[in-house]
């Protein structure tokens, strides 16, 4: 793959970026929460990888993460996921992630012949920030995969413009302090911060980080370019995940989502873009 | 006179926080902005006479520093060969030594303009360190413990809460002390502005292992000055007790140009092949957690599996970087240390010497027992008993009441 700029681009409305655990509540089940997300106006997937210690997230992905490092789930095999996701008509670039390491544990070899091989567009790696990034950074170019940088209100001018001058794909604005999970309104910091980013960049700009309502995506429009949906989507798909795991059932508890996802954020995309 | 920290000691590290290949920064970027703040805090006050001298002042009037060493004749007779003497961490105010870094990181908060306190705890000893502190400044602390360990650590919860402290459960993960680390990190990434994070051992992401051991080299420039007073000479060997390791670098930062032997006693728990145990350097592999990449105990997928040993204070699954850092280089050598044999090694101490040791410390008197048999009765090996081992009747009681039922049962 890798349209990614096809897809991730601005002026086509509020790009929807939704996040998912690979894995929750089964392998089965992922595939077709993808494809789901596609058809609610995705522009891109944000494939978690499930780990023991995920210093970023709340609650929520916490509980998901557990649940489908119950059912064995791997960096490895969530990646091969992602080919069984493209055999089935998934078209939007995948975003793998992952925290530092079952990056490391894998090997960045392994990592980057199986993103070759499985049609991964781009990584996102929250525990490994700026500094601590270039080689990784360095490798994603001459990989064709994408490293998503997260910048959040507490990132000095000096730190935002070294993150953004070497940054690919989007630059994934954290919209509050703190971890993931839904909150009911932005801080009105965000607004002068996220003019801050659009200053030091000329990629999309999407916010996530406690976003689970129309109105504040609404809120958004002006200021960014996207959002990304992760607590909200994944708790939805938690209420769900008995009649989700069942092949019998997993139909209507997807028309389920999909109504609800609309709902709360609209048909995301204006224009929707034609698929590559 | 007590050496102060230099800043251009051999073993300090860099400004991206690295001790060779380990430590380093592995947070979210939410995370960044409070950690450079940090470090550019500790730095000024670690040139600044004042905030020293109020460090040094309150270890001395509050917590009764300098702790004194302890020479041990019937242990020694006992083991046969080396001398062995102990550093008293335990006679600190609150029994152990996590006062010393308790205090440090207090006063940085305070001179920092934080007014509030976290802290993560397993057994509780760091966080009732930690309450202390906060009574004594008058600031609001909330203690973060897994969910298990507020079980098991009745008595130091009821501590914490008596010294003021909210203590707050941590049901995420397993509900231990790696748990309670995650969660206090993600805690003090939403309200960096007024809270400071005590980190409790020599672990996470920069620059907290350099403050760690900073706070706590007192315990090994204090001991390395008084064994040249009291033996006239340094010692052959130092050893520590290493779960997270910040008594062992507190003890061993102060020997590391000297042709001096260092010795880490890891919890070897029911037995290193067992799969129990917390024997990080011995079993471990290279790998990220809590913000450091360090050795650590993990699946082949990279989760962090879940460290056993019957001292809490031990139980967690990684290793202070600088311990990664010394191991690797071979400058300091690690052993794993049973349940059975700490627990041998707590036993005699207290009928040789009466002073029950704590779990953690009573690991690192049994490496050094063993060690002291191999040497010349002309060598002395220091000990660093980095605290008292009240907290641990309980666990001994049972332990030993068990061993003796089985034994009847057997005749």
């Amino acid at each position: 793959m890798n349209g990614f700029e096809h897809y991730v681009q601005k002026n086509h409305g509020m790009l929807f970026i939704p996040f998912i655990v690979a894995g929750d509540p089964n392998e089965e089940a992922t595939v077709d929460l993808a494809l789901t997300m596609q058809k609610c106006g995705a522009s891109a997937l944000e494939l978690g990888i499930p780990y023991s210690d995920p210093l970023a997230d709340g609650p929520v992905i916490q509980r998901a993460s557990k649940r489908a490092l119950a059912g064995g789930m791997t960096l490895l095999r969530a990646m091969r996921l992602v080919n069984t996701m493209r055999q089935k008509g998934l078209n939007i670039p995948v975003v793998i992630f992952t925290y530092a390491n079952p990056l490391l544990q894998l090997g960045l070899e392994t990592f980057f012949h199986e993103a070759a091989v499985n049609g991964i567009d781009g990584l996102l790696v929250p525990d490994i920030p700026y500094e601590e990034s270039r080689p990784l950074a360095k490798r994603c170019v001459q990989e064709n995969v994408r490293l998503i940088s997260l910048v959040a209100p507490t990132t000095s001018d000096e730190r935002l413009e070294k993150i953004c001058a070497s940054a690919q794909g989007f630059i994934y604005c954290v919209s509050s302090l703190g971890v993931t999970g839904v909150r009911k309104k932005f801080h009105p910091d965000i607004f002068p911060f996220l003019e801050r980013v659009r200053q030091a960049t000329s990629l999309p700009i999407a916010v996530g980080f406690g976003i689970s309502s129309r109105e504040q995506t609404a809120e958004l429009k002006g200021s960014a370019d996207g959002f990304i949906v992760g607590s909200a989507i994944v708790s939805e798909i938690e209420k769900r995940a008995d009649q989700l795991k069942k092949a019998a059932t997993r139909a209507t508890a997807l028309d389920e989502l999909k109504e609800t996802l609309l709902e709360k954020f609209g048909t995301p995309s204006e224009k929707p873009l034609p698929h590559i | 006179m007590i050496r102060q920290p230099q800043l251009e000691d051999k073993f300090r590290t860099d400004e991206t926080g690295r001790y060779g290949d380990f430590g380093g920064r592995y947070v979210p970027e939410t995370m960044m902005h409070a950690l450079l703040e940090l470090e550019q805090g500790f730095k000024e006050a670690m040139t600044d006479t004042a905030f020293l001298n109020d460090y040094h002042k309150i270890l001395h009037d509050y917590s009764g520093r300098p702790t004194p060493v302890t020479y041990c004749r019937r242990l020694s007779e006992a083991v046969g060969g080396a001398q062995i003497y102990l550093k008293r961490e335990d006679l600190n105010h609150t029994g152990a030594h996590k006062i010393n870094n308790a205090v440090g990181q207090a006063l940085l908060a305070k001179r920092m303009g934080k007014k509030k306190l976290i802290a993560e705890t397993g057994a509780g000893q760091h966080g009732v360190a930690t309450a202390t502190i906060a009574a004594y400044f008058g600031m609001p602390c909330k203690i973060f413990m897994g969910a298990v360990d507020v079980e098991r650590q009745a008595l130091n919860v009821f501590r914490m809460k008596l010294l003021g402290a909210e203590v707050v459960p941590v049901h995420s993960g397993n509900g231990t002390l790696k748990d309670a680390v995650n969660e206090v990190l993600r805690y003090w990434a939403a309200h960096i502005e007024d809270t400071a994070y005590i980190d409790g051992s020599a672990v996470g992401p920069h620059p907290y292992p350099m403050i760690v051991r900073d706070f706590q080299r007192i315990i090994g420039d204090e001991a390395r000055e008084q064994m040249l007073q009291q033996t006239g000479k340094l010692p052959d060997a130092a050893v520590a007790c290493v779960g997270g390791g910040s008594n062992s670098i507190g003890l061993f930062t102060a020997f590391l140009d000297d042709p001096v032997q260092l010795y880490g006693a890891e919890a070897g728990g029911k037995g290193t092949d067992t799969g129990q145990h917390a024997a990080t350097l011995t079993k471990g592999s290279v790998g990220i957690v809590h913000g450091m990449k360090t050795y650590l105990l993990q699946d082949a997928a990279g989760q962090i599996t879940e460290p056993y040993s019957i001292s809490a204070g031990l139980d967690y699954p990684g290793i202070g970087p600088e311990h990664a850092y010394l191991f690797k280089t071979g400058r300091a050598v690690y052993r794993a240390i049973t349940d059975d044999e700490a627990l041998d090694a707590l036993v005699r101490l207290s009928k040789l010497e009466g002073i029950l040791p704590a779990l953690e410390s009573a690991h690192g008197l049994a490496l050094a027992m063993r060690i002291a048999t191999k040497m010349k009765p002309d060598q002395s090996v220091l000990v660093c008993l980095s605290g008292r081992g009240d907290k641990d009747v309980q666990t001994v009681l049972h332990v030993l009441k068990k061993d003796n039922s089985d034994g009847s049962d057997e005749q």
